[in-house]
């Protein structure tokens, strides 16, 4: 039944290391830019859980989700890198420290 | 062997992703994100959800690195982008990002050759990932569509402004 003839645990581990990669980048990056790749590798990680999960299982579920992690990454970046154009313009830096307020 | 080879992928993949973030330089971290994503696709293939690794190709390597790079291209327009992009194709750069690649098609080429192919027993194929998506997930797909939609309209909300803005001087 197990489909994978790697453990399980090895994959989720990497998985979860990609995650932690995404979130400290995140966090520590200042260019939206960099922040929005940041975000990229975290839904990436997240979807390899999924795949992962459903090669266990033998289960298209995982792949499912998968799609389904990759339109939302789609749909994001595209209004993403929209609000970085308008950054750009209205602040003439990408730095996230300088737009920090809701009225700019 | 192919456990091996999942685990050379697996480290490709973390070392390209923390390349990737800890660079200065926008276009060389893409570059490197793109090797992890091809890096995530290769282990799809090994774990036996080939389309899933077709996705991950086709559309996160494919077309939303590239928005990303339409964006970073549009932002240093001029003569100091221009001398910045001469730069940029300086060999040197992309050394260990395309050796990261080589690796990963090498990879890829000796799966393909073996005649067991993946590494999974049971493959999850094609066909059954649409029979589910299009079965007991059809709302989900609704739903998708609705974010893609909604995705679409905000994008070129933004974009829009940007641009008759610029044609004005």
């Amino acid at each position: 039944m197990d489909g994978l003839m790697v453990p399980m645990e090895h994959v989720l581990v990497v998985a979860g290391l990609l995650f932690t990669c995404g979130l400290f980048g995140l966090m520590l990056r200042r260019n939206i830019i960099f922040m929005l790749m940041s975000l990229e590798v975290m839904l990436n990680s997240a979807a390899l859980a999924f795949v992962t999960a459903g090669a266990h299982w033998a289960q298209a579920d995982g792949q499912v989700m998968f799609m389904l992690i990759l339109t939302v990454a789609a749909a994001e970046v595209a209004v993403g890198l929209g609000l970085v154009l308008q950054i750009q313009r209205r602040f003439k830096t990408l730095d996230m420290d300088r737009a920090n307020r809701l009225r700019g | 062997m192919i456990v091996v080879l999942f685990y050379i992928a697996a480290v490709i993949a973390l070392a390209a992703t923390v390349a990737a973030l800890t660079r200065t330089n926008a276009t060389h971290a893409l570059i490197y994100l793109i090797v992890s994503l091809l890096a995530v696709a290769v282990m799809f293939f090994l774990m036996g959800a080939p389309f899933a690794a077709a996705l991950e190709v086709v559309i996160y390597a494919g077309a939303i690195m590239v928005l990303f790079v339409f964006v970073i291209m549009m932002l240093n327009l001029g003569a100091a982008g221009e001398a910045r992009e001469r730069q940029w194709l300086a060999g040197r750069s992309w050394f260990v990002p395309g050796s990261m690649a080589a690796l990963l098609l090498l990879e890829m080429l000796l799966v393909l050759g073996d005649a067991h192919g993946v590494t999974s027993g049971t493959a999850v194929s094609p066909k059954v990932v649409g029979m589910t998506l299009f079965g007991p997930y059809l709302l989900a797909v609704e739903i998708a569509s609705m974010l893609l939609l909604s995705g679409l309209v905000g994008a070129y909300h933004l974009g829009r402004r940007f641009i008759v803005r610029r044609g004005d001087h």
